[in-house]
């Protein structure tokens, strides 16, 4: 979260259209707001602090949320990655990339390792992520109880309070129709044993990437004008019944290009007669994994080829 | 004399489950009710009468701690604090004593359930708010409530909006016992109902009153439900107490003209 | 001090100076005056038949005894728990006690919730005082079969039934329960003669158990039957003029 200078906004050539922008897109006026917002946040873990959200050059439901965020902490020096759902080469994931790359002159990766700032829409990367890296998470509905309980006054009491017994409602109704708690993403936790989080709409697998993190997480929500984040090292527990315990989600499969057993899979549909192969969500971990030599059934040599050429 | 001496040490015997003194509420010029006492003891279904715009809901929200009063005190024998007046209870402390002590069924069933969770759910929540994390146990609770209820127990797992408005006041009823409440608030919990549905549904709530040795407040403007659910009577005018008694009492020997008005008024068949 | 049978008990009704009139307010304040200065004791083991014109005000002066009316002057003072308690002054707390456990009142209407059964109906005195449901349910068969009510009529509610059968579920409503104090107002008014020889049997049973009993017979067998002393309420008559 380095303060950044002005510098780079003022060594854009004096007439590209990117001097009319302040380094990193927001105004200093918003940035110091949203920044004020994220202490807050890092230091009531959960809680949902109340920003002033701006319009952002994207529509709601786009990521305003974690652009603001991104907007308001990145400085020159550091290094962007930007995925949706686990991958850096979809529509979306490029052009917010693309859009900090020259909004903040930053340089971006596609390697989780190397990045100090990952926004992401519904994952967590699967390498585990270090001491100094901010994650960055786009958030569609803060609040956990909203399908509950639809008036805000009763759930900010509800948290005030600590009254969370409403949450179970939806897990019981789960263990009611599919006799087991079936929700896959976006799965209630409780935050430093404190407040009722909702950890944005990644799938429960992620879930234990959560507990005791080296890295800072944040969560935005734009729409919703709700910044809070979990700091690292925080107790982070998912919530479940005493005969229903928490259960991630688990594949006979393994992945078909590189053979990895323990990262989260996307079913891909191949043709009409039921043919599918399961993949890596995470991209840069599979190429990462098949360019260590893993091969998984469906990874043939003119594929490596192709990812070969693409990375020269 | 001795005889009301001992009278007096019998009546004082059991402690009162809820005092209300001087219990006033304005709404700017407007008079919701005014000047409010009585006690309740453990057990005892009381019975508040009086046309619409009487004051009795304006009275029900007081006593149930969702409405300030302007004065009075409103003191109840909360398991966790003993008698205390609700209101000198920390918003956090007095929403726990609600969850705790108190059941509220409301006459219209979609104030009081959850339409968007399954009737076994909504019967179970109370459970959960109050710290229950077993699934099992609580769907067993669940399940037994919903038999005493006498609902179809093939439709636990539907939605309430799927039920018959006697069959989604049952699931309130069960929602609203189901934690062993002390007190339970029922504003005309048979006001929207049929006939016949009604008669069953008196029966029920009298006899799980009866079992479960609860008191009870029940709101209500006609006369046959409150003779045949209510131990005793408040009747009400323009926000003020105009006639207090035992319920046969109030009903066959009313004393104040408006009492003697409504009780005339009502239709014989 | 009227006679009383079982001398040395002392008495298990007392009413002294009781007065009662009504005020209709809503037919210009008129006050119906019923009766003044009226005493009576009961002892246990007596039953004290009302006698009088009809409207002279027997059931009147009988409702005021149980609390049913609210008495306008004098006091009635009712055994309960061996201490006499004042009805027109007790709380409604205590005079629900006192009806619990120690005064009963059989009318000639049977109340109750519409679509209960009969026998729900008879066991639900016992089950108010925390009477075990099977001994209560024995005791209402026993008690229902010496009423001939036909026993296919015992899991039906009672909206249905014939005067007679009403009345029959009614008395066995009140006779599950052995009150000391009775009040019997017109108890055998729709019952035939074989029906109301039980009747008066079960009152015998219950004043030979020590029952203090008053009652309103229109029946002059049965009241000859089971009356210890004859009450005339036409003597304490109120004037139009005392009761302004």
């Amino acid at each position: 979260m380095n303060a950044q200078s002005n510098d780079a906004a003022l060594t854009a050539t004096s007439n590209s259209p990117e001097r009319y922008y302040t380094y990193g897109y927001l105004d200093e006026q918003t940035k110091r707001m949203i920044r004020r917002a994220i202490l807050k946040a890092v230091a009531i873990p959960g809680y949902q602090v109340p920003f002033g959200s701006r319009e952002m050059p994207v529509p709601y439901g786009w990521g305003t949320g974690g652009i603001q965020l991104t907007a308001a902490i990145i400085g020159p020096d550091d290094v962007y990655k930007c995925i949706d759902q686990g991958a850096d080469d979809t529509t979306n994931a490029v052009s917010i990339r693309r859009f900090f790359a020259k909004v903040a002159d930053v340089a971006t990766t596609e390697d989780t390792a190397e990045a100090t700032i990952i926004q992401s829409r519904h994952r967590i990367p699967e390498h585990p992520l270090k001491d100094g890296q901010i994650m960055v998470f786009q958030v569609p509905q803060p609040e956990p109880l909203r399908g509950l309980e639809p008036r805000e006054m009763e759930t900010r009491a509800m948290h005030a309070y600590e009254e969370y017994g409403l949450q179970y409602v939806s897990l019981y109704e789960n263990v009611s129709a599919f006799g087991r708690i079936a929700a896959t993403a976006g799965y209630p936790v409780m935050v430093d044993e404190r407040y009722l989080m909702s950890p944005s709409p990644i799938p429960k697998f992620d879930n234990p990437k959560l507990h005791n993190s080296q890295a800072l997480m944040l969560f935005g929500a734009g729409r919703e004008k709700r910044i809070y984040a979990i700091p690292p090292h925080t107790t982070v527990r998912s919530l479940d019944f005493e005969d229903y315990p928490f259960e991630t989600q688990k594949w006979e499969e393994s992945c078909a290009l590189c053979a990895a057993d323990d990262s989260y899979l996307d079913e891909v549909v191949l043709d009409d007669q039921g043919q599918r192969m399961f993949v890596c969500s995470d991209s840069h971990y599979c190429s990462d994994r098949r360019a260590q030599g893993l091969r998984g059934p469906m990874a043939g040599h003119e594929l490596v080829d192709i990812d070969k050429d693409a990375g020269q | 004399m001795t005889m009301t001496a001992h009278q007096e040490t019998i009546d004082q015997a059991d402690q009162p489950l809820l005092r209300v003194r001087g219990l006033s509420k304005h709404y700017g010029m407007i008079t919701g009710c005014r000047d409010v006492s009585f006690e309740m003891r453990p057990g005892e279904v009381l019975g508040i009468v009086g046309e619409s715009g009487s004051g009795k809901t304006t009275l029900l929200n007081c006593l149930s701690g969702r409405l300030p009063p302007s004065q009075g005190r409103v003191e109840f024998n909360a398991s966790r604090h003993g008698l205390v007046d609700i209101y000198d209870l920390s918003e956090p402390d007095r929403r726990r004593m609600q969850r705790e002590d108190w059941g509220f069924v409301h006459q219209n069933p979609r104030d009081g359930l959850r339409m968007r969770v399954s009737g076994g759910a909504n019967v179970a929540e109370p459970l959960m708010n109050l710290g229950r994390r077993h699934y099992g146990d609580m769907r067993q609770a669940s399940l037994d409530w919903l038999n005493r209820v006498e609902l179809d127990l093939s439709r636990i797992d539907d939605k309430p909006r799927t039920y018959s408005g006697g069959m989604q006041q049952r699931v309130q009823i069960a929602r609203n016992l189901i934690h062993a409440p002390r007190l339970v608030f029922m504003d005309e919990p048979t006001g929207g109902l049929d006939v016949s549905v009604q008669a069953r549904l008196l029966d029920l709530m009298r006899e799980l009153v009866r079992d479960l040795g609860l008191a009870a407040i029940l709101v209500t403007h006609d006369m046959a439900v409150a003779r045949l659910m209510a131990d005793r009577l408040m009747v009400m005018k323009s926000g003020a107490v105009v006639e207090t008694g035992l319920t046969d009492q109030v009903l066959d020997d009313p004393q104040h003209p408006y009492t003697q008005l409504l009780v005339s008024s009502v239709l014989q068949i | 001090m009227q006679q009383s049978k079982h001398n040395g008990h002392a008495p298990s009704i007392r009413v002294t100076n009781l007065k009662k009139q009504f005020t209709l307010h809503n037919q210009g304040s008129i006050e119906i005056p019923v009766f003044e200065s009226l005493n009576l004791e009961v002892a246990p083991g007596e039953c004290v038949v009302f006698v009088g014109d009809s409207g002279i005000g027997k059931s009147t002066l009988m409702r005021t005894i149980y609390g049913n009316y609210l008495a306008s002057g004098g006091c009635v003072e009712v055994q309960h728990d061996g201490a006499y308690v004042d009805i027109t002054k007790a709380s409604p707390h205590m005079v629900a006690a006192v009806r619990r456990r120690s005064m009963g009142y059989v009318s000639q209407f049977l109340r109750v919730i519409p679509r209960i059964s009969t026998i729900d109906l008879v066991i639900e005195p016992l089950l108010g005082n925390g009477v075990d449901p099977e001994e209560a349910r024995s005791r209402a068969v026993s008690l229902l079969r010496s009423l001939r009510l036909p026993e296919a009529l015992w899991s039906l509610p009672p909206a249905t039934f014939s005067g007679g059968e009403q009345q029959r579920v009614n008395i066995a409503r009140s006779f599950i329960r052995e009150y000391p104090v009775l009040l019997l107002d017109e108890p055998t008014a729709s019952l035939d003669a074989t029906n109301r020889e039980t009747v008066v049997a079960l009152i015998k049973a219950a004043l030979d158990k020590g029952a203090a009993m008053i009652g309103i017979f229109h029946d002059q067998d049965v009241r000859d039957a089971v009356a210890t002393r004859h009450f005339d309420v036409s003597s304490f008559k109120m004037d139009m003029e005392s009761a302004a």
